[in-house]
């Protein structure tokens, strides 16, 4: 991949379930790229097929139409074990609801990432991303033991600790309070900029998409608009 | 590899207590399987070393008449030392016990046996006391049974003997036997004295023999049937008793195995139903490593390292209960085993069955475990998934794996095909129709729901049988399953001592003197008629040899192995009798009964019993050859005949005419029927004091014996089915705990709207109850229903229920489902709502 080539490009992506009760499209064609360093934010009301939408662009499900390319690597077409591969190489995930792994201590989450693809030395960075979410001191703790929002920034430094190209966001300051997810955004953008990661979010919060660069509206499963949104970066 | 480990270690943190749990599943069928591959394999080494003992002989011949004197002659240019023993069943009768009498096996012997191995007495060394004079050792029971003592004095026939001692163990017999016809050690001299020689009671000659170092017993056998072909000796050797023994020892080994393979078994699909809601728990876990880039596979490795670890912990403690068990196990099986058994821990045993275990728990593991290839990484960012998963093959080759597996074990064990086939599908049947049923009641409970007039408590206690995540099909399986093999064994026991009782019901004999000699006959049937008891049948026995059949000598046909007829058949020293009418326990099936011949007929028309005609491959009109001792009489089959054998009636495999055997040598028996047991051992004083040769059997006697046998027998299987009742306890406990915290939540939110702990309580008891009692129904259903198979086809009676047994497993298994549920799920209605709403935030 040449610098100038996008780091995510969508082109005409259809998803169409086969349900019991008859075929169901939940996005219609949809087509853009994003350029390695953006950020995008994804909005568009409930049902509207953004989630559907993250999960095709991150390689979680493959789609029924069109072609998803991340880091220059066209994934529609591997199958679920190489598509694990590209996510474990490429991106980074942050969920609305944590997602930690509850048997896991905070430092052990974040390492997950890296020893999954077999580097079993990363231990001090991974302590040193804890740190920079400010939960150095609760590297030995359980998701349990932390707060929602403590949970959101252990999920935020294990998202970081594959150094990945793109970072999925899904409503990630969905499960948050006001301050808690005003800290959170800092964060998330804070760690953006200092890695260069391309961020594609996707959330209800028009405020939270107001921070990004570019705003994609979805509605009925097809691209609303497309549009430039906040400051550049 | 690292990182599944690891991850399979980390992950396991919340649960291992959990995990030890389901593997506890599989600990007693692990324990089960080991303790008896160790008692085997103790046995199997036992019989190795303790080789002659078993015999207490190189050699024993058997034959029904006195060893002619060229044999005894060649005898003597054997070398060696040789023993005579004469048997005989009679009665003896206790003077200090009212003159009481015991239908008993008498041992007359001269010389050292013994040459190996000991009679086991009591006081030690009795034995020596045979040599001369008129001691008897009697077996132990016999002395326990009647409350006679070492010096007391016991009659045999007209000789009277003092009892030196209690006869604890005979090489190579086991205990059992007792219970059939206990045995009696006299000295062979002392034998005359009894006056059971003269009449025509039939007596056993043995001799028993040590041959020199030099002398192979197995070819001195060879050398023997040639050189007396005629004699008809029965030979026992002590290769040829090992063998047997060996045999035997598989058989029951084997059927011991799979008695412990179903506890196994039921474990394991415990272990599959806890894997199944463990790892639902875990998909969101797995979901998540599926987007931070785990392979299918390795995310499925995790989780299958995890099982193989709940099967490692349950193979190491099955093991170790298993050795502990060997030791308990001698003692279960003291009366059956012909010999001390030194135990020591079989490693092999051991090794075998945990690798059973393991390999079965692992299978188990793996059902639930095919999920995990499938979860999508989605499930990471939505509950659930839009489209429902196609079917899974992996899932039938696992299936067929695990039938291929139980296979594999009972033919393994048992060494036939057929007969693990059988056992797999029974297995197959059995739990097949226990998990048919559970379903069937899952779906009646939500079809037909509780109706809305029930009180809230009821409702829902009904409503957590059909709910998503519910335990039903699981409970009824190990409930059912222990419910089940319990109340087989109970009814079946039933039905058989019932139908002992039913053979003496009405007017039928139930009582039978025998050794009768022709000239007692008119005066027994008198003194009987006397005693105000009719004597129902009297029948003469002739005994005969079958020398020739279709043209064809025994000789010829015993050499012949491709003849398909069993030896026994052909060797057999036949009791039969001639009359001119059938009795009511007999039907002609084909050819016609021909009751009467006129004197000097040339070819005399037999009736042959049917099972008989099937081994000898008799038909109509085939032509026999019988030697009633040394006179030739041609027969020809003119009927074939259905016998009930298990009346206590005369009954025969040969049925002659009248008018051909009158001349022959012969005893008869006489069938009385006694209306009590007091006017029948009044008869039996009677007939004692006037015919002291003469042997009765009360069927009050054979009923004692059946039902003592089927104590012991029912026993050893009890003690085996235990570990399939108790696994079962395991499993439910099992499945309440895995489906505790569940349970929490539910309890939590019900409390915060406001429910109080009693009602709590007793949706939980509703729930359990109701469980309990479909356990027991089911599990009492199918048993009933195969009692009633077994009844009409195995035992050929009427099939009846007791009410009272099939109440008590209801109310047993109520209790205990009850129980273990409220036990396991104790506490959960204290917990405080606002800890668990916490946490789901």
């Amino acid at each position: 991949m040449n610098d100038d080539s996008p780091m995510l490009q969508v082109a005409q992506l259809t998803k169409t379930y086969r349900l019991a009760a008859g075929p169901l499209t939940v996005l219609r064609a949809v087509s853009f790229d994003i350029a390695a360093g953006a950020t995008v934010a994804i909005v568009g009301p409930s049902g509207s097929g953004k989630t559907t939408l993250l999960g095709l662009c991150a390689g979680l499900d493959r789609p029924t139409a069109g072609t998803v390319s991340v880091a220059g690597t066209a994934i529609g077409g591997l199958d679920e074990d190489a598509r694990a591969r590209v996510r474990n190489a490429h991106i980074g995930f942050v969920f609305q609801n944590f997602q930690l792994i509850p048997t896991l201590t905070a430092l052990e989450n974040v390492l997950v990432p890296v020893e999954l693809a077999g580097d079993f030395g990363r231990e001090p960075e991974a302590r040193a991303l804890l740190a920079r979410v400010g939960l150095g001191e609760r590297s030995a703790h359980y998701p349990g033991q932390l707060s929602g929002g403590e949970q959101q920034r252990v999920a935020l430094a294990r998202a970081f600790m594959n150094r990945p190209k793109i970072l999925f966001c899904d409503e990630p300051t969905g499960n948050l309070d006001d301050d808690t997810a005003a800290a959170m955004v800092e964060l998330i953008f804070g760690l953006n900029r200092e890695r260069g990661t391309t961020l594609v979010l996707v959330t209800h919060n028009l405020e939270l998409a107001a921070r990004c660069q570019r705003l994609i509206r979805l509605k009925g499963g097809a691209v609303l608009s497309d549009e430039r949104a906040g400051p550049a970066a | 590899m690292n990182f599944i480990l690891q991850l399979a270690w980390r992950d396991s943190r919340a649960s291992r207590r959990r995990l030890v749990l389901v593997s506890l599943s599989v600990v007693l069928g692990i324990a089960a399987l080991v303790g008896i591959g160790s008692l085997a394999d103790n046995l199997r080494r036992t019989v190795a070393q303790q080789t002659k003992a078993l015999l207490g002989a190189d050699l024993t011949l058997s034959a029904r008449a006195p060893f002619p004197a060229e044999a005894e002659a060649y005898f003597r240019t054997l070398g060696g030392e040789r023993a005579n023993e004469v048997a005989l069943g009679t009665m003896v009768s206790f003077p200090t016990r009212g003159n009481q009498r015991r239908l008993v096996q008498v041992r007359a012997l001269e010389g050292n046996f013994p040459f190996y191995g000991e009679l086991v007495t009591t006081p030690a060394g009795a034995r020596a006391q045979l040599a001369s004079g008129r001691g008897a050792l009697l077996e132990e029971t016999l002395l326990v049974q009647y409350g006679v003592q070492v010096g007391d004095e016991v009659t045999i026939g007209r000789g009277s003997f003092v009892v030196v001692g209690a006869l604890q163990k005979i090489p190579g017999e086991s205990a059992a036997l007792a219970l059939f016809s206990p045995r009696i050690y006299v000295p062979r001299a002392a034998l005359e004295a009894t006056g059971l020689l003269q009449g025509k009671t039939f007596l056993t000659y043995r001799a028993h023999f040590k041959l020199p170092a030099a002398r192979d017993p197995e070819l001195l056998v060879r050398e023997l049937k040639a050189k007396f072909r005629a004699q008809r000796w029965q030979y026992a050797t002590l290769e040829e008793r090992k063998r047997d023994l060996g045999h035997a020892l598989q058989d029951a080994g084997a059927f011991l195995s799979l008695v412990g393979f179903v506890a196994l078994f039921l474990g394991a699909v415990g272990v599959a139903s806890a894997m199944h809601v463990y790892i639902r728990q875990k998909l969101t876990t797995v979901a998540v490593l599926r987007c931070l880039g785990a392979s299918a596979r390795t995310s499925f490795a995790v989780y299958l390292v995890q099982g193989a670890g709940v099967g490692a912990v349950g193979a190491v403690l099955g093991s170790v209960l298993g050795v502990g068990i060997q030791l308990l196990l001698p003692a279960v099986l003291r009366d059956f085993l012909p010999f001390a058994v030194e135990f020591s821990v079989s490693w092999p045993a051991v090794g075998q069955g945990a690798l059973a275990g393991l390999v079965l728990c692992l299978l188990f593991t793996l059902l639930p475990l095919l999920a995990v290839r499938r979860v999508s990484p989605l499930l990471a960012i939505r509950s659930a998934q839009g489209e429902a998963a196609p079917a899974d093959p992996w899932r039938l080759v696992l299936l067929g794996v695990m039938a291929a597996a139980v296979l594999g074990f009972a033919v393994g064990q048992t060494g036939r095909w057929t007969t693990g086939l059988g056992f797999t599908l029974m297995m197959a049947a059995g739990f097949g129709t226990l998990a048919g049923v559970a379903q069937l009641v899952a779906w009646a409970a939500r079809r037909f729901g509780p109706r809305p007039s029930l009180p809230y408590v009821w409702r829902q206690g009904l409503a957590n049988l059909h709910r998503p995540n519910n335990r039903t099909v699981l409970l009824l399986l190990s409930l059912g399953l222990g419910t089940f093999l319990l109340l087989t064994l109970v009814l079946t026991r039933q039905t058989l001592v019932h139908k002992l009782v039913g053979i003496g019901g009405g007017a039928r004999p139930n009582l039978m003197f025998f050794d009768i000699q022709e000239d007692q006959s008119a005066r027994l049937t008198a003194l009987v008629q006397a005693q105000g008891a009719p004597v129902l049948a009297l029948a003469p026995i002739v005994t005969m040899r079958l020398t020739a059949l279709r043209g064809r000598s025994a000789e010829d046909l015993l050499k012949d192995d491709r003849s398909g007829i069993p030896a026994w058949t052909l060797r057999r020293e036949y009791r039969s009798t001639y009359r001119r009418e059938l009795t009511d326990t007999e039907r002609v099936t084909a050819g016609q009964f021909i009751g009467h011949v006129a004197p000097g007929e040339r070819r005399v028309p037999v009736s042959v019993e049917n099972s008989l005609a099937k081994d000898l491959q008799l038909q109509l009109n085939d032509s026999l050859v019988f030697d009633v001792q040394g006179v030739p009489v041609e027969a020809y089959v003119a009927s074939l005949r259905d016998v009930e054998w298990q009346r206590l009636q005369p009954n025969f495999f040969l049925v002659f005419p009248a008018g051909v055997l009158e001349p022959a040598p012969q005893t008869l028996v006489a069938a009385v029927h006694a209306a009590t047991p007091a006017e029948s051992a009044r008869i039996q004083r009677a007939v004692a004091q006037e015919f002291p040769g003469i042997s009765s059997l009360d069927l009050s006697l054979l009923l004692t014996t059946v039902t003592g046998l089927l104590a012991k027998v029912s026993f050893v299987v009890t003690f085996m089915a235990a570990f399939t009742v108790v696994t079962g306890v395991i499993v439910l406990a099992g499945a309440v705990l895995t489906g505790r915290y569940q349970r929490i939540r539910e309890t939590v939110l019900l409390r915060t709207l406001g429910a109080t702990r009693r009602q709590l309580r007793q949706i939980q008891l509703v729930e359990y109850a109701v469980l309990g009692g479909l356990a027991a129904v089911t599990g009492g259903g199918l048993a009933v229903a195969a009692n009633a198979l077994l009844a009409h086809f195995v035992f050929q009676t009427p099939f009846r229920l007791s009410p009272l047994v099939l109440g008590t497993a209801v109310a047993a298994s109520v209790v205990v489902t009850v129980t273990t549920g409220l036990v396991a799920n104790r506490g959960i209605v204290d917990h405080p709502p606002l800890e668990v709403l916490r946490q789901e935030t």
